[in-house]
């Protein structure tokens, strides 16, 4: 509905015009709940194939933090929430980038160059 | 009691320095005593240090760089003086640790308290203003921002009197700048001042960025913003996101040096090649952050002067967010020659090239609005007449050394040092200095003086020639960066060509103090009465020169792009509320102390981390604090302004333009 | 010349950018937002470097030795538990209830405080044991890196405390509310750190 919306958007995070009670809390808490569990077992099980497990952590702990962006920060693709989406967007490429882009570049790094220790040793 | 701090630390037995300080010593006691005789403290105080008005802000920031950079200067004409001199076996001047602490002070200097201070102060003064608004999404934390950079200033400069410099080059690379290898005090000055100026910084990226996109006139979409305001998103969104990366690397080596964690260390598993992978990762963006306000600044002043919209408008928007996100995808380029291989050399590589294609569609857009418009040649126009061809020529040596097998040869030697400089000079200085002279009048109410202007160009744009394309041709011929000597004697001639540069680009830049000498005491010449001097396009010519406080009585309707151009065709004479629509009581935040505050404690916090002396330290944070706690708890911020107040105002200031 | 103007405000015809400035809430809103962007870069520059650096412990102990999943899981059960009491005190502010808003704002301030608790354990009984941060360059990086998020939460603490007494002597005036709604964001974010936190430290160690 139109007429609710602001200039400009919503900020992301409850306020003044979005109702409801407990209710998404609720249901947030309870799937993170869930995936919580699940990511501690999955780390300890004898279950999955041994390779498959980080993938699996990696899938619940993207999902946890889904259900939080949801659920308690109530982000979504609404025409309200458009900044906000996009500045998150860009955010997560930019954490994408720093995180992945350092542990590939630091292992041919690594890969390619001798050891620090190794090097030092040839300096005495 | 006093940390490491002693007597010691006043290098008494180094006379440039005791010189130097002295100097600048005197010249502030002066200016401190001329204020207080004067009896201009509380005049200061209530109408600049306490301002939270976007527009005094700005002014502060670009006067913090114009002075920054005769600081950084003097480091640069002391660079090429030595260089001159040192050919075959002589040792020239500086010795070897005094002239590693100058290249090092030059590069950060200039950097982040020149190129930075100008750009957000330029993008202070003008973005609430083209946004047709009344000020930034947060006028305290702006002044917050302002006096944290100042703060970052005042300890980079007392590392000249008391203490040292770092002596490892403007970006700090370890292992040499870590404990083990930099026991002084140096490192430490460069990492706290630049951590305290950081978060300045960073919180001015999150004020823009917010302004920009909650904080725009009625109508004004995104598609009608003025380009200026797109550049500076851009810029502002990479602040946001590169900044934190600074912090954190920096962050990082502290603790390496205070508390021996093992980060960057040559022992214990530390990696040096992850500091300056994630250093570059910010340092990437932040060359885009500097330069793409600049290209903003170029964007209007091209479509004023020509008297045409500025060509392409769609594209230069797509150019402009495409550079954005691109701008975080090239950094390694940095450091091809430290061994990452081939496959990720090459993604770097093409990653670097096809960067350079938005900017040429910006440029081919600068040249298409130039062509079959009416010209003005002012000085704004010189300065982006000389950045097209300077920046152009900059920008393809880059592209040359974006290929890795190239990059092996050049990499780190004057080549690269003369690659930087055409950018960083031709780009952004040319930039700033055309805002700075596309603007004054909005600011100041009169113009500068043309011809001294057109003078100031011919110096810095001559002298830059000089002094940079013999470096390309030295960088070819092996000449690394950061020598204090150098063995091969055929290499001087060149040397002295580049200072005979320097030296007209001093010439430049103490013209620019004479045209602000001579501007003012003949200001009434040159006066900006109707506010609209350049016969310009946006919204920031529809008000007086100087803005009231409020810029706008009425926040404007937009329609379109060109806002301002648009409603001069519509109409014609003086400007007026004829529709007879009611002013309404504004609410404005009032001045307020704490961004000063909070850079008086940073000060003493910084000071006081970096000579180890914890009380000091402490009292410092528990300063933070309490100013953060008293401005938690203040709650009369606002100051409304009548709606009576704001319409005499208005018809005082339309009836001053009638007269003119 | 006549310049057109008009007070702005919501019609269903014009698109959002085109109102006019946004009202105050949702300017500080979305200000805060981007600030926590930054601070999730911090961590995401932090994260890197535990990444790059976790196998090298020089000899010294490595995670699967140190961690202890269950005092990791203990952890985040407060954490999560505090997220879930500090959105329903958000609720309870925006209902103006002096009462509720003070108890699950306790609650948060109770867990949150727990969580360091342990946290602060598990560090003592770590540098005890000679696994200090000046160990290893692995040792530095997950100091750093939990270290951090630990330090965000003692200052979100401390906020949250600043907060109570603001409500108490400003009462729920805009101001306050506007804070409060980014101390909540705070928080949120917090735990979502978290998430990544106990994901790759503590149960990748394995």
């Amino acid at each position: 509905m139109n007429d609710h919306y602001d200039a400009q958007g919503e900020a992301p995070g409850i306020s003044e015009h979005s109702g409801g009670g407990p209710r998404s809390y609720l249901i947030g808490a309870g799937f993170a709940t869930i995936l919580t569990l699940a990511s501690f077992w999955a780390s300890s099980t004898q279950l999955i194939y041994g390779p498959g497990v980080p993938i699996l952590l990696g899938v619940l702990a993207i999902a946890q933090m889904g259900v939080h962006l949801v659920f308690f920060l109530h982000i979504s693709s609404a025409p309200d929430q458009t900044n906000n989406f996009l500045a998150l967007a860009f955010g997560i490429f930019v954490v994408g980038l720093v995180v992945f882009g350092s542990m590939i570049i630091m292992a041919n790094l690594n890969h390619a160059m001798m050891p620090m220790d190794r090097l030092m040793q040839m300096q005495r | 009691m006093l940390g490491k701090l002693t007597w010691a630390a006043i290098p008494f037995d180094q006379p440039i320095v005791m010189i130097a300080s002295g100097t600048v010593g005197l010249a502030i006691v002066g200016l401190l005593g001329l204020i207080t005789v004067k009896g201009w403290w509380p005049y200061l105080w209530r109408e600049w240090i306490t301002s939270v008005d976007h527009k005094r802000i700005g002014v502060m920031y670009v006067l913090l760089a114009l002075v920054m950079l005769v600081r950084g200067f003097a480091d640069a004409i002391m660079m090429r003086s030595q260089l001159a001199l040192a050919a075959g076996g002589a040792q020239g001047f500086l010795p070897p640790e005094h002239y590693n602490q100058i290249f090092s002070a030059h590069g950060t200097i200039m950097i982040f308290f020149v190129a930075m201070p100008f750009v957000v102060g330029l993008m202070n003064f003008a973005l609430p203003l083209q946004l047709g608004v009344r000020d930034v999404a947060f006028p305290v934390l702006n002044s917050v921002s302002f006096w944290l950079t100042a703060a970052g200033v005042l300890l980079v400069n007392m590392s000249l009197v008391v203490g040292e410099f770092a002596r490892t080059g403007w970006l700090a690379y370890p292992p040499l700048s870590e404990i083990a290898y930099s026991p002084g005090v140096g490192v430490d000055y460069y990492l706290w001042s630049l951590q305290i100026s950081g978060l300045g910084t960073l919180l001015s990226g999150i004020n823009l960025t917010t302004t920009i996109l909650k904080l725009r006139a009625p109508g004004m979409g995104y598609t009608r913003m003025p380009i200026f305001c797109w550049t500076a998103l851009a810029s502002n969104l990479l602040i946001v996101a590169a900044f934190p990366i600074l912090t954190a690397t920096f962050a990082m080596l502290l603790l390496d040096r205070y508390l021996d964690f093992h980060f960057f260390t040559n022992d214990a598993g530390g990696n040096p090649m992850m500091y300056i992978n994630l250093i570059w990762a910010w340092g990437h963006p932040e060359v885009y952050i500097l330069i793409l306000p600049a290209f903003g600044v170029f964007s209007e002043v091209v479509a004023t002067f020509s008297g045409k919209p500025l060509f392409g408008y769609r594209s230069m928007v797509l150019a402009t967010m495409v550079i954005c996100v691109l701008s975080f995808m090239v950094w390694l380029h940095h450091f091809f020659t430290m061994g990452a291989g081939a496959n990720v050399n090459a993604f770097f590589g093409i990653m670097t090239m096809i960067i350079a294609v938005p900017t040429g569609v910006k440029v081919f857009n600068w040249l298409f609005t130039l062509y079959g418009g009416r010209i003005r040649f002012t000085v704004p126009v010189y300065w982006a007449l000389g950045f097209m061809v300077t920046f152009v020529i900059g920008g393809m040596t880059g592209v040359l050394m974006a290929i890795p097998p190239a990059d092996f040869v050049l990499h780190n030697s004057l080549f690269l040092v003369a690659h930087f400089h055409n950018v960083a000079i031709g780009g952004v200085v040319f930039g700033v200095l055309a805002g700075y002279t596309y603007w004054f009048p909005k600011a100041f109410g009169f113009t500068l003086d043309e011809r001294l202007g057109k003078a100031i160009f011919w110096c810095w744009f001559i002298g830059f020639y000089l002094a940079f394309m013999p470096l390309y041709v030295l960088g070819l011929m092996g000449a690394t960066r950061r020598m204090q000597h150098y063995p091969e004697m055929g290499w001087q001639p060149l040397m002295l060509v580049a200072l005979a540069g320097a030296v007209l680009i001093f010439f430049g830049i103490a013209l620019t103090v004479v045209q602000l000498v001579v501007s003012i005491r003949t200001r009434d010449q040159r006066r900006d009465l109707t506010g609209d001097p350049w016969n310009g396009r946006t919204l920031e010519w529809s008000i007086p020169s100087p803005p009231p406080p409020w810029n706008f009585g009425l926040l404007p309707q937009v329609e379109g792009t060109d806002v301002y151009w648009a409603m001069k065709q519509v109409s014609s004479g003086t400007r007026s509320n004829a529709a007879g629509d009611a002013y309404q009581p504004i609410h404005m935040p009032r001045n307020n102390p704490t961004g000063f505050f909070v850079a008086f404690f940073a000060v003493i916090l910084g000071f006081a981390l970096i000579w180890h002396i914890w009380w000091m330290a402490i009292a410092g944070l528990l300063g933070e604090v309490t100013v953060g706690l008293v401005q938690a708890w203040r709650t009369n911020g606002e100051i409304e302004i009548s709606a009576e107040e704001i319409a005499m105002a208005e018809k005082a200031l339309v009836a001053r333009e009638v007269a003119a | 010349m006549n310049v057109a103007h008009q007070a702005f405000g919501s019609s269903p015809e014009i698109p959002l950018s085109m109102q006019g400035p946004a009202p105050t809430s949702v300017v500080v809103g979305f200000g805060f937002w981007l600030f926590l962007l930054s601070d999730i870069i911090i961590f995401a520059a932090l994260f890197a470097a535990y990444a790059v650096l976790s196998g090298e412990t020089a000899g010294g102990p490595n995670g699967t030795e140190l961690f202890d999943k269950g005092h990791v899981l203990l952890e985040t059960a407060c954490l999560l538990a505090s997220s879930f009491t500090c959105g329903l005190g958000s609720l309870a502010v925006q209902r103006r209830d002096m009462q509720w808003t003070f108890v699950w704002m306790a609650a948060t301030f109770i867990l949150g405080a727990a969580f360091l608790t342990f946290e602060a354990s598990e560090f003592s009984a770590m540098l005890t044991a000679g696994a200090a941060p000046s160990r290893s360059a692995f040792l530095s990086a997950f100091f750093t890196l939990v270290g951090t998020h630990g330090l965000h939460v003692t200052i979100g603490l401390f906020w949250l405390l600043v907060m109570m007494v603001q409500i108490m002597t400003l009462g729920f005036r805009p101001m306050v509310r506007r804070r409060l709604f980014c101390f909540s964001l705070f928080w949120h974010a917090l735990d979502i750190v978290w998430i990544g936190v106990f994901t790759i430290v503590y149960l990748g160690a394995s």
